[in-house]
């Protein structure tokens, strides 16, 4: 058994007078995959940002490799949501990537000696070479989602956060991202906490899933966690968990409108009308 | 406002006139200093201000820097260290309460009118030479003094050295903030340097080109050089090649008639963001055709509806 590349242990987080969720233990190893489900409001992304010592904890501590959190930890690596940059922007492809390596230093703006063949390293393990001197405003969403993947693979991190990073992408470009990082992880033994609100396109490379809701969670194997009943006593209200097609849907969730992402949407709606 | 000599006629003479140039240009090679540098420093900051998305907040700490300028006039005070501190107070004030796009433009949407109205309010009361009050406005270099002339190009140098030294993480939080944060990159103390800087600029351009006009030397060149080129490198050397040339440009032109300074600068930067503008469209317009001659072969894959 290795040692644990983070662990959190009794967390809690209040915002602006309200409780994201407490007594948050979590212990994440080398390799492997843990998805953070739950609907937005429920401390997902404040859970990421807590790891990156941009969020004070109100209680517990979170280590990471051992020592505690602090803010440009080389050794994680975050990858955001994709927001599509606008056709101006003035960057390429590789100067994206660069960001990742030369943006956290102060003093003259000069590359090092091997910046250059390290994007380059970068760019070939995305599959982004073809369009590493392009523009990225005038790159699809799922190229600027590679690039950024790329970006936060610059110092190799021995865990990499996720924040959202397959949302708006069509599924090929989903399947290419999550093919990447679950790459990163198998190769290099990269732990992975993957926030997301669509647990189907990473259904396959998931080892424990911890869902947040309403300020409770549960943590556990995908097939422990994602049941009618387990989530009904988690919401409090009766929620199903369905498979249609390969897919995993859950129905019923308290305050649909925050949480259901698109296909969940038209799912309920043809259920509705059957 | 009071009759000051009319002209009857525009003369060519007074748009150009060689005459005596070599002797103008002797007195007024400091002016060309001061402008050079100012050029090439707002070129480069103006890279940042487009990626920050700050055309506006510029105006603002403009009007700010008047104000402090004409109080300055008013109660007989340095007017450089007037505009100075009118223009770090405006940038800091919006540095610390407009993190936010929104924000930041309701601040200095209320910010902007109250700087003019104080500034004008404080030349209104002055009783001093009336070229002064006009020029805080417009712009007139020729007629700043030489230890004002000194001071404002060594506040253009250390604004360069300071841009040059946070270069990097203020570029890496104005293209992605979200990642540098997450990165480690200080963003709040980046954001707030950046503001300082651009306050110490703007102050200096108050007195090169006036407090309505900044924006042709510290977003112009910038946003021209945008539309030509990409590259990380390419990108700051154009536009601070571009502040160069206006700012140079315009005051060698000026000196040789008698109009003021300002209005040659701003129309050589316009010219030139026009150029580049017009570069850029021919440039997609070849591209288009080109990808039409070929048709399905390269079009990248669309992202999900």
């Amino acid at each position: 058994m290795s040692a644990p590349v983070l662990e959190i242990s009794g967390a809690a987080l209040r915002l602006r007078g309200r409780e994201l969720w407490s007594g948050l233990d979590l212990s994440v190893k080398p390799g492997e995959f843990v998805a953070v489900l739950g609907p937005s409001g429920s401390g997902k992304t404040t859970l990421l940002r807590s790891i990156l010592g941009l969020q004070e904890l109100s209680a517990g501590d979170i280590r990471v490799g051992g020592s505690p959190v602090r803010r440009g930890d080389r050794r994680i690596g975050y990858i955001p949501q994709q927001r599509p940059l606008p056709p101006g922007t003035s960057l390429r492809a590789r100067d994206l990537v660069s960001l990742g390596i030369q943006g956290p230093r102060f003093g003259l703006p000069v590359p090092r000696r091997g910046d250059r063949e390290r994007v380059d390293a970068l760019l070939a393990g995305v599959g982004a070479t073809a369009y590493a001197d392009r523009p990225v405003g005038l790159l699809s969403g799922g190229e600027q989602q590679r690039l950024r993947v790329a970006q936060a693979l610059a110092d190799q991190p021995t865990l990499l956060l996720c924040d959202e990073p397959l949302s708006s992408l069509d599924l090929a470009n989903q399947q290419a991202v999550t093919a990447i990082i679950d790459r990163e992880r198998h190769e290099r033994d990269a732990a992975v906490l993957f926030v997301t609100h669509d647990v189907n396109p990473i259904l396959g490379h998931v080892d424990r899933i911890l869902y947040i809701a309403g300020g409770r969670f549960t943590l556990g194997r995908p097939d422990e966690v994602l049941r009618s009943d387990v989530l009904t006593d988690l919401y409090g209200a009766p929620v199903h968990v369905l498979r249609a097609g390969g897919r995993l849907v859950v129905v019923g969730v308290p305050d649909a409108d925050d949480h259901c992402d698109v296909p969940l949407t038209a799912i309920e709606t043809e259920a509705g009308a059957a | 406002m009071t009759g000051g000599p009319v002209v009857p006629a525009l003369d060519w003479g007074d748009v150009f006139s060689f005459d005596d140039y070599g002797a103008l240009l002797q007195l007024v090679a400091n002016s060309v200093i001061a402008g050079a540098v100012l050029g090439i420093v707002g070129g480069l900051i103006g890279v940042f201000i487009m990626q920050r998305d700050m055309a506006f907040a510029v105006h603002g700490v403009s009007e700010l820097s008047f104000a402090g300028a004409a109080a300055a006039l008013l109660f007989g005070g340095s007017v450089v260290v007037g505009s100075l501190a009118g223009a770090v107070a405006a940038a800091a004030l919006i540095g610390v309460l407009g993190s936010r796009a929104r924000d930041r433009n309701s601040i200095v949407g209320v910010l902007m009118p109250f700087g003019l109205g104080l500034g004008i309010l404080f030349l209104s009361l002055y009783e001093g030479r009336s070229a002064n009050r006009f020029s805080l406005l417009t712009g007139q270099i020729v007629s700043v003094s030489s230890p004002d002339l000194g001071w404002l190009i060594g506040i253009s140098l250390v604004v360069l050295v300071g841009l040059i030294l946070v270069w990097n993480p203020l570029r890496f939080d104005s293209l992605d903030g979200q990642a540098a944060a997450a990165r480690g990159v200080p963003t709040r103390f980046v954001s707030l340097v950046f503001m300082l800087l651009l306050g110490l600029i703007v102050a200096v351009a108050v007195h090169i080109i006036g407090a309505l006009l900044v924006m042709a030397l510290l977003v112009t060149p910038a946003a021209a050089a945008m539309r030509v080129s990409h590259g990380p490198v390419a990108v700051p050397l154009l536009a601070a090649l571009f502040g160069f040339a206006s700012a140079v440009g315009g005051i060698l032109l000026a000196i040789a008639g008698t109009l003021p300074v300002s209005p040659y600068i701003t129309t050589i930067s316009f010219l030139i963001y026009v150029v580049c503008r017009v570069i850029a469209w021919r440039r997609e317009r070849a591209l288009r055709v080109a990808a039409e001659a070929a048709p399905a072969a390269q079009v990248p894959a669309s992202p999900a509806p």
